[in-house]
């Protein structure tokens, strides 16, 4: 792959860089390979329930695999993923050179991958946490969980939520002032659109679990009682703060797959998106109610019936602005132009699925139908819908789509359809039949089930569909094996899309945009062929498109050094995790470790280097 | 796929003793009723939605020598309109949702109820039933026609009660009581588990509830409210001996015998129920041989030890075990 930083290439050059390109291309390769991983426990889950009564797995271990898979998917693939395509995207969509703090941005990044490595040291030491990605209270006390299981659950997530909130709060400062001279806030394309609201929702949602977290490594450690029903506590209270941030979370995955088909459909209908305040005001709404719903995951607690009126309510008003926001993409295909490389062919996929997995959300959102449904693989075959309809088709998606610009190159289109039709069959295959093996009366969570309740056959199905995802990972990761050697050079603007990261070379220099342009339009790449809107909302006839940026920069570019104190601020960070599990000793150790790093950090001269 | 969920959902009860598409109490019918209104209008929004994305996917599609399509902004009506018509559709749910929540999360109004205390405990449920002095595990017997007032506790962590085909999940938290109702409306053996995920053998946390007639369940009340009944033939009498004077007795009651330990189930009747180990294995004398034999292989991590016991007394064990009916 072609490198974006013209000046090194080395490990040390990776360790230290602060270029939000190469910190993408660093949470990508991160993301993915976890997304493997959580993947193949997955699998191993499905190969145990082919069939009743097998004994692959033994039950301890078969907790322990459900439990990483999703805390890997949710934690260490899926937001990582997400975060690789905003520190990719974002300040080439906003015409700004890096993000507002690149070393706070680094150290994101390394604290994620400290927190996901750390989850995994458990595995060689066969103490994997084994409580759920929930952790529910008091399970997870240590009268019922003894061992260090959950504590790496604990400490993992402890670790890298520091690297969410710092993201997230990176990001929020990134497209607020850095945006360029006349890129107001209707005229940024929709993902960055989407990055935005996604930032103030990490930055919102983890809080309230950093403290849940925080009150469980205590009530572990130091034997409090923040969730101990026999001390007068009430352990619900742990599953509001984990669903508090929780179900932000599933909007914090979703939110940015939708901006991304809002950026991919229009480019591949060659339309601009139908009803664009509209579809980022629904996009805010979603976000916003999406902190009123938390109970719906709870509603067999038994809260009272004006608690779940209220949330339910609640719940089902989010199918609003998500249904706007399908209606608007048909709209936008309506009419078009369509080309279904691969893709459109994965945001087509999201719009079809997805839409499974939200009218199955609606069935949940009345609270006495959920609780048929709850805890059941009804709910496990909705939230496949979203999460891989949704979240993995639109990271598939962006993935097709930003490729070339990222790396130079092309990648080769058979491969790519193969993969998208390969992976709908599975998404469908393992899922679908989860409705009725969980209507049917199969609990989730459960290692094994009973012969003669009826649910033998779609548990079959759903394991073969499984395999196939499996296979549906080859032909990407052959694409990319591909693309090093033999793939085509993209040019500026493969796919004639309309905004301004195709205005550069593939890939773009590291400091982006050789002269910051000036924006006066939405689309602006396709201001020749846009008739402005009578009412005018920032396009006004006249004005010129942003030229191609120049190969020579015109004035000498300032960017920020490269900087090693955010890998040693983490690195202090990991080991008073590592101490966190009973080394009082290392802990104090790692402290000093971070607070040099942070001294160390704050002095560093800001000088910047100049480009060339 | 979904008609062979139609298919499943109208085939025969029998085939699917834990499902939640074929109730069999008030309360299981109002939630299957909400939850078919609410299915079909989901298969409708699901068609009309799917079938607009084909039409378009095909008549749209890029085709040689097409220019650049008209730019289209957006379109207010059409934007207030798929705004207003999910709204409504969602009024349509809202409605009998709203009424169902307001039946299914109160207490029954029935001051006529049996009132069964439920206490979920790792991996196994107990149940008492005050009014009749019961104290049985993992099988409840219940009358028909008469309504159950279940009282739901945990003794460890979270569990979640449920009997799908007689009521919707509810779930025992430790130091609060929680409660669920039902009135079933055929006699029969219905099947459950715990749906709130409780640790190692989560899985193997089942249960059966009996509904009786109530003449039935009368006799089955009257058995139960008496104490066990002294083994006759002489390898139950050895079982006894066996029982009393190894580990059984730390953990597990038989009323009118020494045998007064609360942590396991209670055994008094042991010999009348359906199921071993809560609805792992069906109770048979060979199954029953075979969990005394290796408890820990029928079902992993369960607190019960493997107490090490000879073929022959394992047999008396089963004999005896086998009497208290």
């Amino acid at each position: 792959m072609a490198m974006t930083d013209a000046h090194s290439t080395g490990i040390w050059s990776w360790l230290t860089t602060v270029d939000h390109k190469r910190i993408a291309i660093m949470y990508f390769v991160a993301g993915f390979a976890f997304l493997l991983i959580a993947g193949f426990e997955g699998q191993l889950i499905r190969l145990q329930l082919a069939a009743p009564a097998r004994s692959l797995l033994d039950p301890d271990l078969y907790n322990q695999l459900f439990t990483m898979h999703g805390t890997t998917m949710v934690f260490f693939a899926g937001m990582p993923l997400v975060v690789a395509f905003f520190n990719f995207v974002v300040p080439l969509q906003i015409g700004a050179r890096d993000v507002a703090f690149p070393r706070l941005n680094a150290f994101s990044f390394w604290v994620f991958l400290f927190g996901g490595l750390f989850l995994y040291a458990s595995v060689p030491l066969r103490v994997m946490p084994d409580g759920g990605w929930f952790a529910y209270m008091p399970l997870t006390n240590p009268e019922y969980s003894p061992g260090p299981g959950i504590d790496f659950y604990v400490l993992s997530l402890l670790i890298s939520g520091v690297g969410s909130i710092a993201g997230g709060l990176n990001f929020l400062v990134t497209i607020l002032n850095m945006r360029a001279p006349g890129m107001t806030f209707m005229r940024m394309p929709l993902f960055t659109w989407m990055a935005l609201i996604v930032s103030a929702l990490i930055l919102l949602a983890f809080p309230p679990f950093t403290v849940g977290l925080i009150f469980m490594l205590f009530d572990r450690r130091f034997g409090t009682h923040f969730f101990d029903a026999a001390a007068g506590a009430d352990p619900v209270l742990w599953q509001h703060l984990f669903w508090v941030f929780g179900h932000p979370e599933v909007y914090i995955l979703i939110l940015p797959a939708f901006g991304i088909v809002s950026d991919v459909i229009p480019t591949f209908s060659r339309k601009i998106l139908f009803g664009y305040p509209v579809v980022v005001f629904s996009g805010v709404l979603i976000a916003f109610l999406g902190f009123g719903v938390w109970v719906h995951h709870m509603f067999s607690v038994g809260l009272g019936p004006v608690v779940n009126a209220v949330f339910g309510g609640a719940t089902m008003l989010i199918a609003i602005p998500t249904g706007i926001k399908i209606f608007n993409w048909i709209a936008t295909m309506w009419g078009g132009r369509l080309r279904f490389r691969t893709a459109m062919l994965f945001a087509a996929g999201l719009v079809a699925t997805f839409t499974i997995g939200g009218l199955s959300g609606v069935m949940h959102s009345s609270p006495p139908a959920d609780l048929q449904q709850t805890d059941t693989y009804f709910v496990v075959a909705h939230f496949h819908y979203v999460l891989i309809g949704g979240t993995v088709f639109g990271l598939f998606c962006g993935f097709y789509y930003w490729f070339p610009k990222a790396t130079g190159r092309m990648l080769h289109e058979g491969l790519g359809q193969a993969h998208f039709w390969l992976s709908f069959l599975a998404l469908n295959m393992t899922f679908f039949p989860m409705h009725f093996s969980g209507l049917l009366g199969m609990p989730r969570r459960t290692y094994t089930y009973a012969e003669g309740l009826g649910l033998e056959v779609f548990n079959l199905i759903s394991t073969i569909g499984a395999f196939i995802f499996t296979l549906s990972f080859v032909p990407p990761v052959w694409n990319l094996w591909r693309a090093r050697r033999r793939g085509e050079p993209a040019g500026h603007n493969p796919w004639d899309a309309s905004t301004l990261e195709w205005t550069m070379a593939s890939p773009p220099p590291h400091y982006n945009f050789a002269e910051i342009p000036t924006v006066d339009r939405r689309d602006p790449l396709w201001h020749p062929y846009i008739e402005p809107e009578s009412r005018g909302d920032g396009d006004e006839p006249g004005g010129a498109v942003p030229r191609r940026q120049p190969h020579e920069p015109p004035a000498p570019v300032v960017m920020p050094n490269p900087s090693h104190w955010p890998l040693v601020l983490a690195v202090g960070m990991l080991l008073m995790t590592i101490g966190g599990l009973g080394s009082l000793g290392l802990t104090l150790f790692g402290l000093l470790v971070t607070a040099v790093g942070l001294f160390a950090w704050a002095f560093e001269p800001p000088f910047g280097e100049e480009a060339r | 796929m979904l008609f062979l969920g139609v298919l499943a959902s109208q085939g025969c009860g029998g085939e699917y003793p834990q499902s939640a598409l074929h109730p069999s109490s008030d309360s299981a019918t109002i939630l299957d009723q909400l939850f078919d209104q609410i299915f079909w209008w989901a298969v409708g929004v699901f068609v009309v939605v799917e079938g607009i994305l084909i039409y378009v996917f095909v008549r749209f599609r890029e085709r040689p020598g097409d220019a650049r399509p008209k730019q289209v902004h957006g379109h207010l009506l059409l934007e207030v309109g798929w705004t207003l018509a999910p709204a409504l559709i969602l009024v349509a749910i809202a409605i009998p949702t709203m009424r169902a929540i307001f039946v299914i999360d109160r207490s029954t109004p029935d001051p006529e109820a049996l009132v069964i205390e439920v206490i979920g405990k790792q991996w196994w449920w107990e149940f008492r039933y005050p009014e009749l002095g019961i104290v049985t595990a993992n099988e409840a017997h219940v009358p028909l026609g008469r309504t159950i007032d279940l009282r739901l506790r945990s003794a460890d962590v979270m569990h979640s009660f449920w009997v799908p085909r007689l009521a919707g999940k509810r779930d025992l938290v430790p130091g609060i009581e929680n409660q669920l109702w039902f009135r079933a409306d055929s006699a029969g053996v219905y099947h459950g588990q715990c749906a709130e995920f409780c640790g190692t053998a989560h899985a193997l946390m089942g249960m059966r509830l009996v509904v009786d007639e109530p003449e039935d369940f009368e006799r089955w009340a009257r058995a139960n409210t008496a104490p066990a009944s002294a083994p006759g033939a002489a390898e139950a009498r050895a079982g006894q001996g066996v029982f009393m004077a190894n580990a059984c007795v730390s953990c597990h009651a038989v009323r009118g015998t020494p045998a007064a330990g609360r942590f396991g189930p209670d055994l008094t009747h042991f010999g009348s129920r359906l199921t071993i180990a809560s609805g792992v294995l069906e109770n048979t004398p060979e199954n029953l041989a075979r969990w005394l034999d290796s408890t820990q292989h029928v079902k992993p991590g369960n607190p019960m030890p493997e107490v090490e016991l000879s073929d022959a007394q394992i047999r008396q064990l089963v004999a005896y075990l086998g009497s208290l009916r």
